[in-house]
């Protein structure tokens, strides 16, 4: 691999930049590899890359239906944080944001991991009660999450309004220093081009459709549209679209695929310092390193595969933000999306092994998993080579839906992203 | 402050009214009908931007919504200021103040710029690949240095001072755009009466036909067939005119979003006026008439102040008046241009040269320049240019057979005019998710295959010729009226002079003999991205164009791609050597251009930002100073402080009192459904765990209610008030969700069901009175009900008449009191409190908020869901394992619930604390370990739920969900705080009354 530094691109450009050479390649896909990941998002890239740098799996693919990075990865709001209710996601969450913190350099890719802070906003007394719970149960689990008060909620951002004359006024609010955003393509570019770096394939425009099975059930391989490709493991990593690939191996998935939009102002100067949730009114803020406020909606009311959500639902987010922000008002939107995410019924996410062997899946993140990505790529990577999860993951099973093991991060905050 | 560029005469503009404004603090003059763009220009000032990233001086460079260059801050005073508009679609008004953007300290000297210099080290992407060393500095150095630079006008720094509103509509007939194809297609679409409405971005209807100053239609100049046509469509009561409206949205089912702009254009808008109306539109059929946008060339230094697209420069003379400048040179592709230089030259520019790409320009065109004495360079690319500030000179180069630039010379200039090729605007087309195709000929995306009712029309299609352009707008106007059942006949046809034009088919970079590696050739003007940043990407191994998109940033300015997108395809599909239906197009995403966020809000702010449910005692419980606290819309009191009272001295004066006297709540937010009909009980028996059939009318019971998954979801007290009828109340939080949840069920899954619900919440008001004088209290009011506690006993309902109005009268109680609940109609509800009221003071009646509700309610035990239940307990962890109806055949949640994790012994518990201390007070939320001296993470066993400090006990009470928690009742465990750690002590969670005597006094 070349190596990125300030000095190499200062010498490429003497040299005019034409020594660049491709950040990965671009293969035809093999017959056959030691394994599979469906789904070149940031959770898929990333599992390829630790499976061949931690595990030695090096002859495995990434199989990816349209381009890298271009499914919830590529569309997302960005926000991390580990600030989570039970123990089980806290530890989940937690080492993911561990591995943010060195994984620039890890790659040799800035990613551009930037730890702002995340303040969750309480507007009334449940939320004040939640956010407490949250706070306490935090700081017996060695994550950080403190309570603020109004006042010192304006002090660490000043841009909120914390008056009273709005209609939920702010009441304080929970706030994660170690949280932030991190730069979503060069997540998906940094781990491509180090697992490329390590021999892994990653191949685009290639649909999975179908998993094959061999006669005692067990994975034997992927059709795809680019021909089939055999194998005896095969990690699904593919967010909204993994119940259409579960189906395929005759599982159905306690999953419910939802729109989930978000939208960027035009670019301004440094107006806002930091990431801002509140979920009671539905805004979620931050403003990027180029100066746009990214800001993130709801999930529309209905299940769909369309990628765009319904109009109301962005009106609703943006009349939270002009509250919050009230010279933000002329702003203006820029840009729309939408994504569609997998939603499960506690909204914690499955990263495990499956009853189908050889199957794995990671899936389920619904609104929240980009803060999720280096974590859940290291634990589907880790159950995948060692065929048993790790003990991080080891509580998010399909099965718990089953047993009534429910990881209800849902119902402890009704917090999203 | 004369205006040296101002024609004589000519151009829309109203010459009798002068306007005078304000660029970084210079003092210009306009006319009304200028845009600050044609204004700026009269007074021969291009400059007007810095780009993004090298601070490169940038002039005007287009008339319309493509502009990426002349951004500028406009603003009233600081409560109307707003960043990024473009110059070219601000309306010039009397006093207007503007300023440049992202230059510091001025526009003419911008210490920014060294970026410029140093742009060879600041390729695309370079971000990616350095700042990484030492780690800590990404935090502390380069990402504050990074985001110190980003970012284009400064943000408001005040509160918006605007109103916004909102509309919703319907018509027949939506026609998106009012150049030619537009009105032609308006005209056609409400001829037979359909309901049409036209919108138009523009202060004027017209579209291109506004720049149009030779062409004749149906025998007349442009102008007036556009003021005869609006004036017909004026006159049709069936036809709505929206000018400055821009549909900026497509979404499902022909919804398609609209935003109006009703007082920017205004000197002194009324205060009254909104500033923008947002439109949210269902239409049965849509005609978009979007037209197209010219394309820029790309050839090195294409982007200095002074060289814009000729169709801009046309626009500036027919329409405003304005001469873009003294001498001209044209670089084009496509006869289109040629319109420009013919209008220029006649309007008294020099057109020093026409470089055209094309070896043979032989349209009519360019046979009318070569008549008007033009000097057309045929074959010739421009390689470079000059000046800083301003272009003063383009190299124009002769490209040989071979495609290779042979002899080149400079020529003086100060205006340097581009016109690669016009562009269909194809985004609302692809909003809709109809799908593009791309055409060979035109070199051009066009709309193929629709996906809602919808059709495009004229230029935004590739139809460009003027007299094609109307006829199509007339065919898909006759089209669209007879879809919709109101056809009209057929329109007659109107005839149409005007020069032809071949269409241009140059796509991506002009061919030059500079250093491909070193030049700088602009695609994307605003971010910087240049032609050899594309090539790198491909270099760099980006193939898809989102990619290239994303890594380079072409196409993510504030134009969104209009300016770069195609020319960038172009690039790239040369440089993979791709056809560019291969390479693919980055999809169109709402807004077309950029919609106000105070549109989206419109009137949903401050008080008004959501609905506040109101219950009908509010204003009394105002009158006597209540504190309220949200509960979801609804506003409940709080507590009721008295002479300087703080909130823990309110209530724990309130909880004395119920205990000892009497207590008055208003307890109307309650949810409440009626369940009617002759499987009522039936349906009872199925959403509840609890058994109903047995329930005999008059009597009450608690109910539970569970998730399918077997967690408890809601809980109330229902009243049977008739064989099949039911009075339920559930939380107030949980109303919705719960009638939600009993329909989804009643509808879908247990059609057979002869039962009706409905929501009564609102229809009755509820009173509880509370403690032992309860029954004094109400004794004389109740007119026709027996409450003595023989006749009337604890759990127990009765219908009758309070005070002379009807209630349904329960005998239930949250606080461990005798207690009864007062419902009669909400519209007698206040009036009914105050009767209470006054009957009690002789008893000692206290009025209580939902603090000290929340208080008694611990003091007994009894659980709040959402508050002791997070969405993880079942019955049994709260206690509520006696509500499960054991022998009932089914219920929802009844299946799960039989699973062994929920029989396990270590589930969390509920449990009461007491703390050493007995004014200790916990926090709620705060976590339970039986070791509070393990390292972290630590083990924890639960946590405190609710926490009280209970006056009436004279202790502190907490309710806390512990692991085995019963088992462990005497046990010590901790609650370790930041700053100490709280022994406790597991104890039950009854703290008051256990025997529960008081009750059924
Ligand atoms: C609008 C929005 C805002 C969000 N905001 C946040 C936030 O602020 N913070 C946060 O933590 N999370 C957020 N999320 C959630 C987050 O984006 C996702 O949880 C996360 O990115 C999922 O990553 P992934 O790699 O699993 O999925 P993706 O990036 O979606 O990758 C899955 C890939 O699988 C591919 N695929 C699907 N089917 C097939 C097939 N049959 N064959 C081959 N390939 C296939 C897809 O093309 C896709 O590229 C947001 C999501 C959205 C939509």
């Amino acid at each position: 691999m070349q190596r990125f530094s300030g000095l190499d691109l200062f010498l490429r450009a003497l040299g005019r930049h034409q020594t660049w050479k491709p950040q990965w390649r671009e293969p035809e896909p093999k017959a056959a590899y030691d394994a599979v990941i469906v789904g070149g998002g940031g959770h898929g890239l990333g599992a390829a890359y630790y499976l061949a740098k931690e595990f030695g799996l090096r002859n495995i693919a990434v199989l990816e239906k349209g381009w890298i990075g271009g499914g919830n990865t590529g569309r997302n709001t960005t926000i991390i944080r580990s600030n989570y209710l039970f123990d089980e996601s806290a530890a989940l969450y937690d080492h993911a944001v561990k591995l943010w913190e060195g994984l620039s350099q890890e790659l040799n890719y800035n990613v551009m991991f930037s730890q702002r802070g995340v303040l969750m906003l309480a507007h009334n007394i449940h939320d004040i009660q939640s956010f407490k719970r949250h706070v306490h149960a935090n700081r017996v689990n060695g994550v950080d999450n403190e309570w603020l008060t109004p006042e010192q909620v304006k002090e660490f951002c000043p841009a909120l309004n914390v008056g009273p004359n709005m209609r939920y006024p702010i009441l304080g609010g929970a706030l994660q220093r170690r949280g932030g955003t991190a730069r979503h393509d060069a997540v998906a570019w940094g781990y491509a081009r180090a697992a490329d770096a390590l021999g892994v394939d990653i191949i685009q425009n290639c649909e999975v459709t179908a998993i094959n099975r061999d006669a005692q059930g067990r994975v034997s391989g992927v059709e795809t549209t680019r021909g089939p490709i055999r194998t005896t493991k095969v990690g699904v990593s593919a967010a909204g679209h993994t119940s259409v690939l579960m189906q395929m191996a005759g599982l159905r998935m306690p999953l419910e695929s939802y729109p989930l939009q978000a939208l960027v102002s035009e670019p301004v100067k440094p107006a806002f310092n930091c990431v801002v949730m509140s979920n009671t009114i539905h805004a979620y803020i931050s403003q990027s390193d180029k100066g746009e406020m990214v800001i993130g909606a709801g999930t529309d009311a209905y299940t769909s595969y369309s990628q765009r959500g319904a109009l109301h639902i962005a009106t609703h987010t943006l009349d939270a933000i002009c509250e919050l922000v009230p010279m933000f008002r002329r702003l203006r939107m820029l840009r729309k999306w939408g994504g569609i995410v997998d939603v499960t019924p506690d909204r914690s996410p499955i990263l495990a092994k499956l009853p189908v062997p050889g199957l794995y899946v990671n899936c389920g993140w619904g609104t929240g998993g980009f803060k999720a990505t280096p974590g859940a790529g290291h634990l589907l990577a880790w159950t995948m080579a060692k065929d048993e999860p790790h003990p991080i993951n080891a509580p998010f099973t399909l099965e718990r839906f089953r047993d009534g093991r429910l990881i209800d991060e849902a119902a402890a905050a009704a917090v999203a992203h | 402050m004369s205006a040296p560029f101002r024609l004589a005469q000519g151009g829309r503009i109203d010459r009798a009214r002068p306007l005078g404004f304000t660029f970084d603090g210079k003092s210009y003059s306009g006319f009304a009908g200028d845009t600050l763009a044609s204004a700026l220009l009269s007074h021969g000032v291009h400059l007007t931007g810095r780009s993004f990233k090298y601070h490169r001086p940038r002039g005007i460079l287009s008339a319309g919504a493509d502009e990426p260059n002349a951004l500028v801050g406009v603003g009233r005073d600081q409560t109307r200021y707003t960043p990024n508009l473009r110059a070219p679609q601000v309306e010039l008004y009397d006093g207007l103040v503007a300023e440049s953007q992202n230059r510091w300290p001025s526009l003419s000297f911008d210490i920014g710029a060294v970026n410029d210099l140093f742009g060879r080290f600041l390729p695309a992407g370079f971000y990616y690949k350095t700042f990484m060393w030492p780690r800590k500095a990404w935090d502390h150095v380069y990402e504050p240095k990074i985001r110190a630079m980003a970012g284009l006008g400064r943000a408001p720094t005040a509160a918006d001072a605007d109103r916004y509103t909102q509309r919703y509509a319907h018509c027949d007939v939506l026609v998106v755009g009012a150049g030619p194809a537009g009105l032609a297609a308006a005209l056609a679409a409400s001829a037979g009466g359909a309901s049409v409405m036209l919108c138009d971005d523009q202060a004027e209807f017209g579209g291109s036909l506004l720049s149009e100053t030779t062409a004749t239609i149906d025998g007349k100049p442009a102008a007036q067939w556009i003021a005869d046509t609006v004036a017909t469509l004026r006159g049709r009561a069936n036809v709505m005119l929206l000018g400055r409206t821009q549909a900026f949205g497509y979404y499902p089912h022909n919804s398609i979003g609209l935003v109006e702009r009703l007082t920017d254009h205004l000197a002194t808008p009324h205060p009254d006026m909104p500033r923008e109306r947002l439109w949210t539109l269902r239409a049965r059929e849509v005609v978009i008439c979007a037209g197209a946008l010219e394309r820029p060339m790309v050839f090195p230094e294409n982007d200095r102040p002074g060289i814009m697209l000729a169709g801009a420069a046309r626009t500036y003379a027919n329409r405003y008046g304005v001469k873009a400048g003294s001498r001209a040179v044209l670089f084009t592709a496509q006869d289109e241009g040629y319109r420009a230089a013919l209008d220029l030259a006649r309007a008294g520019v020099h057109v020093a040269a026409i470089a055209d790409l094309r070896p043979n320009p032989d349209g009519e065109l360019p046979a009318a320049a070569r008549a008007a004495g033009l000097n057309i360079m045929a074959g010739t690319t421009v390689t470079g240019t000059r000046g800083r500030l301003r272009v003063s000179g383009a190299t124009l180069g002769r490209l040989g057979l071979d495609g290779q630039v042979g002899q080149s010379q400079t020529i003086a200039c100060d205006l340097l005019l581009m016109s690669g090729g016009m562009t269909p605007s194809v985004h609302l087309f692809s909003q809709s998710k109809g799908k593009l195709r791309f055409d060979e000929t035109i070199k051009a995306y066009v709309p193929g295959q629709s996906a809602e009712r919808e059709r495009s029309a004229g230029a935004c299609r590739g139809i460009f010729g003027l007299a094609a352009a109307i006829e199509d707008g007339f065919a898909r106007g006759e089209e669209v009226a007879q879809a919709v059942g109101r056809a009209g006949g057929a329109v007659t046809r109107v005839a149409v002079t005007t020069l032809a034009a071949a269409p241009g088919v140059h796509l991506g970079a002009a061919p030059h003999d500079r250093d491909a590696a070193t030049v700088k050739a602009f695609v994307d003007y605003q971010n910087d991205v240049t032609a050899k940043d594309l090539a790198l990407a491909t270099r760099e191994g980006f193939r898809s164009i989102e990619h290239i998109k994303r890594y380079t940033t072409t196409g993510m300015a504030t134009d969104q791609g209009k300016m770069s997108n195609m020319n960038a395809l172009g690039i790239v599909a040369d440089a993979l050597r791709r056809d560019i239906p291969e390479i693919g197009l980055t999809t169109f995403r709402p807004p077309y251009t950029p919609v106000t966020f105070g549109a989206f809000a419109g009137t949903s702010r401050g008080q008004l930002f959501d609905p506040v449910r109101q219950t009908a005692i509010h204003g009394w419980a105002a009158d006597h100073g209540a504190a309220f606290e949200d509960v979801g819309l609804w506003k409940r009191a709080h507590y009721f402080p008295q002479g300087g009272e703080d909130m823990h001295a309110a209530v724990a004066r309130e909880c004395k009192a119920v205990r000892a006297a009497v207590g008055i709540f208003d307890a109307s937010t309650l949810g409440k459904i009626e369940i009617v009909g002759p499987d009522a009980a039936e349906f009872m028996n199925r959403m509840y765990t609890n058994a109903w059939t047995k329930l005999e009318s008059g009597r009450c019971r608690y109910g539970v209610m569970l998730r399918e998954d077997g967690f408890v979801m809601d809980d109330g007290v229902v009243g049977r008030m008739a064989h099949d009828r039911f009075h339920v109340t559930t939380t107030t939080g949980g109303a919705p969700r719960v009638l939600a949840h009993m329909e989804d069920y009643l509808q879908t899954e247990w059609p057979d069901l002869d039962v009706w619900l409905t929501s009564t919440t609102e229809q009755w008001a509820v009173i509880a009175v509370q403690g032992p004088n309860a029954r004094k209290v109400l004794e004389p009011l109740v007119e026709d009900i027996d409450i003595s506690a023989a006749a009337m006993p604890h759990m127990s309902v009765r219908q009758g008449r309070i005070c002379g109005v009807p209630t349904r009268l329960f005998r239930v109680s949250f606080t461990g009191e005798l207690g009864f609940e007062v419902n009669v109609p909400a519209d007698y509800g206040r009036a009914v409190w105050e009767a209470i009221y006054q009957a009690g003071l002789a008893h000692g009646i206290t009025p209580y908020g939902t603090e000290t509700m929340h208080v008694l309610r611990a003091e007994k035990g009894y659980i709040i869901v959402g508050q002791e239940t997070d969405g993880t307990a079942v019955p049994d962890d709260v206690g509520l394992g006696w509500a499960v109806g054991k022998a009932k055949k089914d219920f929802v949640g009844k299946r799960s619930l039989a699973r062994a994790e929920f029989s396990k012994p270590d589930r969390k518990q509920m449990v009461g604390l007491r703390t050493r201390d007995p004014h200790d007070v916990l926090e709620e939320g705060a976590q339970i370990v039986a070791n509070p001296n393990q390292p972290v993470p630590m083990t924890v066993l639960g946590q405190v739920t609710s926490s009280y400090f209970s006056a009436v006990l004279d202790h502190s009470i907490a309710i806390a969900m512990v692991r085995g928690g019963r088992a462990r009742i005497g046990e010590t465990l901790y609650v370790p705080m930041p700053d100490r750690v709280i022994a406790v002590t597991v104890v039950d969670p009854v703290f008051f009354d256990r025997e529960g005597v008081r009750l059924d006094a």
